[in-house]
């Protein structure tokens, strides 16, 4: 059955070239412009680690002062303070955990080879590599004895490691910032979370830290921070943040591995507020936050506002290709009233016909599919050469490849309903009569 | 024209008419806050800025030792001037649209706090001697820093510049200081106060939100001399003719580069500066001009097809109303009012679902409301879209012989 419905469908569709065209047409635009909008919202919006991500949490304090606090109301402190972050990583309550901040050095070369140039860099202790289960091409990321001493030790990413050293096992050899000398331990592999979850401070998207160094092998060394600084009371000394200044500065993550661990945690975070303001540093009631990776991306709104705003439009734009689609078809159902008459009064029935124009609404819909397929490829070709900095990332996966087709098959049969429906009610005699 | 007939054959055509009332309602309430969208960023990528924004060019320095600035600074910037073709130069912490942006907040009376509710917050630029003229800030009242200003500012422990002179824009005047002149008045905050030696056009913050935001001007200045500068004045800003500036800029960074072995420069001319910052804003408003124009398309095609279908159906009718004495232009006038009605309907409903929409947009996102003749104006662009969409099939039944009404039936 299912096969004759197809090539009486075929047969009216060729019939109408115009008009088939048009419906065509204008579902491909409305499925290409919503299915490149869609996939440039889906990708920023993904999960930077999956399988990963549910388990690692990002704890908030709030050690300002009195003023301007309203209860409930009030979000603790985007980041943390130099002594909160050491008494929480000190404390070791987590699974796992790690503090760190972004910075910036000169890397210089040993003998002239190549000119200076700045390089972001992480500041971290030694947990967020097992933490964040960071890839390694070759040697390993450095361990707590290292955190301890001092250890003037980087890690590098693979591309400053074909930018300084030409690729290759580097491990061992000597890297110059600011003047000091690192030994590489190791080169992480093929590692790009996306967004850039642990650090929101400076790029979203395809940030790309080539250095990793000891936290505290930084602050020996006064490393410039980059990032943001929130200061409260006083202040504190502005853009090389200190450890006793009020400010926060620093990004403190933790993996727990269960959910007890993550109530334990919080109960933790609590009593530490407490004892902080029963010491007279915090003067604000407890007022902690603790987020896994996904709750933390949507607090932070990472999405770009145009970003949605897109996908938003293009949804819009899809609905009027729809109407538009819903009213062709129907002219072209009723216009072929007199068959549909015919047929009725051979026998079919009135479900016989309505699956007979679903399927051609359905055949409408797949070729404006492959159509909407070819522009939204088109669509985010041009993304890609936008400015913005999470362009490069705007590429179709398996599943908006499947969205896609089951969204136009989709739209397509509920653009076909009402044109069948009223088509159906033809009187089979009145339709015979005026032929 | 009777318009009585053509309600009556719509109510016996209720889907289709529905149809092409919602498609084109749909495409109102797209297009109104689109448009207004695009204009939005059109307003914000043309904000003025009131520095030589055409003869600026920029080379920041990074990497040096912060200890020697105060003999590095003047012997780089004399270099600099030594160039052919700069007619000024200046070291300056940040500059106007540069993402790099240090913020503070300031009230007007001794007793504030940072997180008060009074405070503003003000964009801070350290000026050090000359940058006020490579930068050709325009002075409406008061005066520039002197020479004593520059030499008694420097940074300390705070992160505030220790002085107490500051020049602000008109924006923040206006703002902290109603109805009065800023000159002489001082703002606070916990620790430091400045008072205002001068007031200057509006000069662009590092970030700005919206616009018609006052708030994007709000941009203090205040002196710095190089020896206390703490590795802030890391930009070098030089002004020449607008065909100079590729060369200047060039050179200037080779010269940084000579001088600073240890160094990194990083040089650009400002206005490609200015572009790059609104880049982002310009690819929305291309994408959002594509939509629309796509949109418009496809609703002028879905009238011409759903029309073309009702002429088809008609031609009986129209064919009889000819036999019977209507003219050709009868006939087109038929179809045009008929359109016309259907639009009105359309544009009414679209306008309010635009406004609603808008009310949508302004609580989730930071948008401001849509004034008032973004309505009118889109409808009456869909109006004569649906006129010129209905003119092709409507000369077609005009075209329609009389002769049609004795055929068949």
């Amino acid at each position: 059955m299912f096969g004759y419905y197809l090539d009486l469908a075929l047969r009216s569709l060729r019939r109408n070239k115009a008009l088939t065209a048009l419906m065509v047409l204008a579902i491909a635009l409305g499925i290409g412009a919503s299915m490149t909008t869609l996939t440039v919202l889906h990708v920023l919006s993904g999960d930077p680690l999956p399988g990963r991500s549910g388990s690692l949490y990002y704890p908030q304090l709030d050690p300002r002062d009195g003023h301007g606090y309203l209860p409930g109301k009030t979000e603790p402190m985007d980041q943390m303070a130099w002594i909160d972050g050491m008494n929480l990583l000190q404390a070791k309550r987590a699974d796992r955990q790690a503090l760190m901040t972004g910075g910036d050095a000169a890397i210089q070369p040993e003998n002239g080879a190549f000119d200076p140039f700045y390089e972001d860099m992480r500041f971290t202790t030694a947990g967020f590599f097992p933490m964040f289960g960071v890839p390694f091409e070759y040697g390993h990321a450095w361990g707590e004895a290292e955190d301890d001493a001092h250890a003037r030790v980087v890690v590098i990413s693979s591309q400053l490691n074909d930018k300084v050293f030409g690729g290759g096992d580097s491990t061992g050899k000597t890297l110059r910032l600011d003047g000091s000398a690192f030994r590489v331990v190791g080169v992480i592999g093929d590692w790009h979370p996306n967004p850039n979850f642990y650090d929101l401070n400076r790029k979203n998207y395809n940030e790309n830290e080539g250095v990793f160094l000891p936290l505290s092998t930084s602050q020996d060394l006064g490393m410039a921070h980059d990032g943001s600084v929130d200061c409260w009371g006083n202040g504190g000394s502005g853009q090389a943040p200190d450890h006793d200044s009020p400010c926060a500065w620093l990004q403190f993550w933790v993996q727990l591995d269960s959910p007890a661990k993550v109530a334990g945690y919080k109960e933790f975070l609590l009593h530490y507020a407490e004892q902080q303001k029963a010491l007279g540093r915090f003067q604000r009631p407890p007022n902690v936050r603790l987020r896994n990776v996904m709750q933390w991306l949507a607090y932070q709104q990472v999405v770009p506002d145009d970003v949605r705003l897109q996908a938003g439009l293009a949804f819009g734009f899809l609905l009027v290709c729809l109407v538009n689609t819903v009213g062709l078809m129907l002219a072209k159902f009723l216009r072929h009233a007199g068959e549909l008459g015919v047929r009725r009064a051979l026998g079919a029935s009135r479900r016989a016909l309505f699956a007979q124009l679903l399927v051609e609404s359905g055949v409408v819909g797949l070729v404006g599919g492959a159509g909407g397929l070819l522009l939204a490829l088109a669509g985010l070709w041009l993304v890609r050469r936008q400015p913005a900095e999470y362009a490069s990332l705007a590429h179709l996966d398996p599943m908006m490849l499947l969205a896609t087709f089951l969204l136009a098959l989709g739209a397509s049969l509920l653009a076909g309903l009402l044109p069948a429906w009223r088509a159906c009610q033809v009187t089979p005699a009145l339709q015979l009569k005026s032929n | 024209m009777e318009i009585r007939p053509i309600l009556a054959s719509l109510s016996k055509h209720r889907i289709p008419t529905v149809l092409i009332v919602l498609e084109i309602a749909l495409t109102c309430a797209v297009l109104c806050n689109a448009v207004f969208m695009i204009g939005q960023r059109v307003s914000a990528i043309r904000l003025p800025n009131a520095i030589d924004e055409h003869s600026l060019s920029m080379v920041g320095l990074s990497g040096t030792d912060e200890k020697t600035a105060g003999s590095d600074i003047p012997r780089n910037l004399a270099a600099l001037r030594g160039i052919p073709g700069v007619q000024a130069a200046g070291a300056i912490s940040t500059l106007p649209l540069s993402h790099n942006n240090w913020g503070w907040s300031f009230g007007t009376s001794p007793d504030v706090s940072v997180f008060d509710k009074k405070t503003v917050n003000f964009s801070l630029f350290f000026l050090g001697e000359g940058a006020d003229k490579a930068l050709g800030l325009r002075l409406l009242e008061g005066r520039f820093f002197n020479a004593d200003d520059y030499a008694d500012s420097s940074f300390g422990s705070a992160p505030l510049p220790e002085t107490h002179v500051t020049l602000v824009t008109h924006s923040i005047a206006e703002r902290m200081w109603p109805g009065q002149s800023a000159l002489g008045k001082t703002y606070y905050t916990t620790s430091h106060y400045y008072t205002v030696v001068g007031v200057i056009a509006d000069v662009l913050r590092p970030n700005i939100d919206g616009p018609g935001e006052a708030a994007n001007y709000y941009s203090a200045f205040f002196p710095m001399s190089a020896e206390g500068s703490k590795g802030n004045l890391r930009r070098y800003v030089l002004s020449s003719a607008p065909g100079d500036r590729d060369r200047v800029m060039r050179a200037a960074e080779q010269k940084l580069d000579e001088l600073n072995p240890n160094g990194v420069t990083k040089s650009a001319i400002y206005s490609d500066m200015r572009d790059q910052y609104f880049a982002d804003m310009r690819s929305m408003a291309w994408m959002l001009v594509l939509v629309c124009v796509v949109m418009l398309a496809v609703t002028a095609f879905g009238i011409v097809g759903l029309t073309s279908f009702w002429v088809g159906q008609r031609r009986q009718q129209i064919g009889i109303r000819r036999a019977v004495g209507a003219s050709r232009s009868h006939i087109l006038q038929y179809f045009q009012t008929e359109n016309f009605l259907l639009s009105g309907a359309g544009v009414v409903l679209g306008m309010s679902l635009a406004y609603g929409i808008n009310l949508y947009l302004m609580r989730h996102y930071e948008i401001t409301r849509m004034p008032w003749y973004y309505l009118p104006v889109s409808a009456i662009a869909l109006w004569v879209l649906g006129q010129l969409a209905v003119l092709g099939p409507a000369l077609r039944a005009a075209n329609v012989p009389p002769v049609v009404a004795t055929r068949s039936a």
